[in-house]
């Protein structure tokens, strides 16, 4: 019961965006988020929207499982903008009972729809098109500036990557518990939260003691084969960067430079501006 | 030249109360001496608690003698700054598969040894694919671990200590856990280590069964070795084994129970084929 759900979602296919190094997706996505909070108007949006949607088309990934990521957070969506939309200060459109909108509510409203529906929208494209352990290694090499200030990257990576090993171990070690549990006459269906909750302790006691002793195994099966810490490591399937990287990298810049540029000019920003206030009556 | 050696060792597991004071003394090897020759197939018997994993987790400098001294490829494990070199001298292949591999796909995993070593990103490829041959586990190579059975993730764990090109490989009970066919092939692949690569191999095991084609075997019982010599040797001596409780192989028992009846057969048959040539001589 426990076995279909997929960590990670890697959706697997080949295509420009699933090839490229995982720094780039990585520093892409951060830039991306950073470009989405400098706009100042709706051209720097659209053209943020354009430029998602062709690297979602580039990547090969059907678009429903893109938009599947955003049900996860509709509930926060859907409260920030109601948020937003009531409590904003401002001229008044209408209101009811204790609630008002005002013009400028709706404006900060549909300025932070789209900015988390496309922040959404753009990270999930970095996990779906590249693999956990592909992605580990692009934060262990693109954060190992880090090791300047003592932080110890490469055993940090190698924890996500055993984590992400044992996902699935762990998993099925639950199921076997829950199993056994059921066949002892355990319940984990009836009752309300508060008493599910209660039936679950039997199986987190007994999953909990199995993984320690897995990871005291693991840690001695590991120094048995000489790890000893990031260090003196050399790599199986080091990252280099290829010409379409170079090539990427070139294309991620300049569509940030030029959209925040466009995004806050102040002419484009003014003339926005004065078709939002003509709405707002005087 | 003894690729290790074992003198007069002694380990002792302290249990200890909340102060430090220690309340409980196990003595888990009791003057254990044992010696393996380069190219040798050495099996180590014995029942659960007969210190034949403490004895293992020594040779990889796991842990450390409480008395008397281990040499591994003329190293002492106790020395500090040759640990490394201990540790990649003598490979260790441990009872759980689940529990040993680290990768996410089986060249990854076989490819960690040498990482830790730091060899060359090419050489590695270069171990990977000969190790993963030589278990027969190259077709695998791109699978994820967790897809494969025990016995092909067992074969994945020796590969993966193989690549690390060490001069033995310590197998602690590397079949406990596996179905019998995942046994036959991990014990098929480790006598093709043996044979064909005349890579020195101690396998520590209570299957009698495989340790039948061991160049010697030694007996261990309550952290002493009670027997040793070659399997016909050991073999031979139904009653002792029987009153260590281990399960002498079907046909050198056979054999034994036969000749307690008077039937006039030589001693150390072992194999199913020994004892119908033997009986046919009887005729």
């Amino acid at each position: 019961m426990i076995r279909d759900i997929t960590i990670g979602q890697y959706y697997q296919t080949d295509s420009t965006v699933h090839r490229l190094d995982p720094r780039v997706k990585l520093l892409g996505t951060l830039l991306f988020i950073v470009a989405l909070f400098l706009y100042k108007n709706p051209a720097g949006y659209a053209l943020g929207l354009v430029f998602l949607l062709t690297v979602i088309k580039l990547s090969h990934v059907p678009l429903k499982f893109i938009t599947k990521g955003l049900k996860g957070i509709m509930i926060v969506l859907v409260f920030t903008v109601l948020i937003n939309l009531f409590l904003t200060p401002g001229t008044a459109v209408v209101s009811f009972w204790k609630l008002t909108i005002t013009y400028e509510g709706i404006g900060v409203a549909l300025t932070m729809l789209f900015r988390l529906t496309m922040l959404i929208m753009g990270s999930s494209i970095v996990t779906l098109t590249t693999t956990p352990n592909n992605l580990t290694d692009g934060l262990e090499k693109g954060l190992g500036f880090l090791k300047i200030f003592r932080v110890p990257v490469g055993d940090v990576a190698m924890m996500m990557s055993i984590a992400l090993r044992f996902i699935p171990i762990l998993m099925e070690e639950t199921d076997r518990i829950m199993k056994a549990q059921l066949a002892r006459g355990a319940d984990f269906e009836s009752g309300n939260i508060v008493k599910k909750a209660k039936a679950l302790v039997p199986v987190l006691v007994p999953l909990f003691v199995s993984a320690f002793r897995r990871a005291g195994d693991l840690a001695m099966a590991m120094e048995a084969r000489c790890y000893r810490g990031g260090d003196g490591r050399t790599k199986m399937k080091p990252l280099i960067y290829k010409k379409r990287d170079a090539m990427a990298y070139i294309i991620l810049f300049s569509f940030v430079v030029i959209s925040v540029w466009i995004g806050r000019w102040s002419v484009i920003s003014g003339f926005f501006n004065s078709i939002y206030s003509s709405f707002i009556p005087k | 030249m003894d690729i290790v050696k074992a003198e007069d060792l002694v380990y002792e597991y302290i249990r200890r109360d909340e102060e430090g004071n220690p309340t409980d003394v196990t003595t888990a090897l009791d003057h254990v001496d044992i010696d393996v020759r380069q190219g040798e197939f050495v099996g180590i018997l014995g029942h659960n608690g007969s210190g034949k994993s403490t004895f293992a987790k020594h040779l990889n400098a796991i842990l450390y003698p409480t008395e008397g001294t281990v040499y591994v490829g003329g190293m002492n494990t106790k020395d500090d700054d040759k640990l490394w070199d201990v540790r990649s001298c003598a490979g260790m292949v441990f009872q759980n598969p689940d529990n040993q591999i680290i990768g996410q796909v089986v060249e990854e995993d076989v490819g960690f040894g040498p990482e830790n070593l730091g060899v060359p990103t090419k050489e590695i490829w270069e171990r990977v694919e000969e190790s993963l041959r030589a278990v027969g586990m190259l077709e695998y190579r791109k699978k994820s671990p967790n897809k494969l059975s025990g016995g092909q993730k067992q074969r994945v764990s020796i590969a993966g200590v193989l690549a690390m090109h060490p001069k033995c490989i310590v197998l602690d009970e590397p079949t406990a856990m596996l179905d019998p066919s995942g046994r036959k092939e991990v014990v098929r692949a480790i006598r093709g280590l043996n044979d064909v690569e005349k890579m020195t191999v101690i396998l520590i095991t209570h299957y009698m069964d495989e340790v039948v084609h061991a160049d010697r075997i030694f007996v261990m019982d309550k952290g002493k070795v009670v027997m040793q010599g070659t399997p016909r040797e050991v073999f031979a001596d139904v009653p002792t084994l029987e009153k260590l409780r281990l399960d002498v192989p079907g046909p050198a028992r056979i054999a034994w129970e036969l000749k307690k009846k008077g039937l006039p057969l030589p001693d150390g048959i072992l194999t199913a084929e020994e004892l119908v040539k033997e009986i046919e001589k009887c005729r």
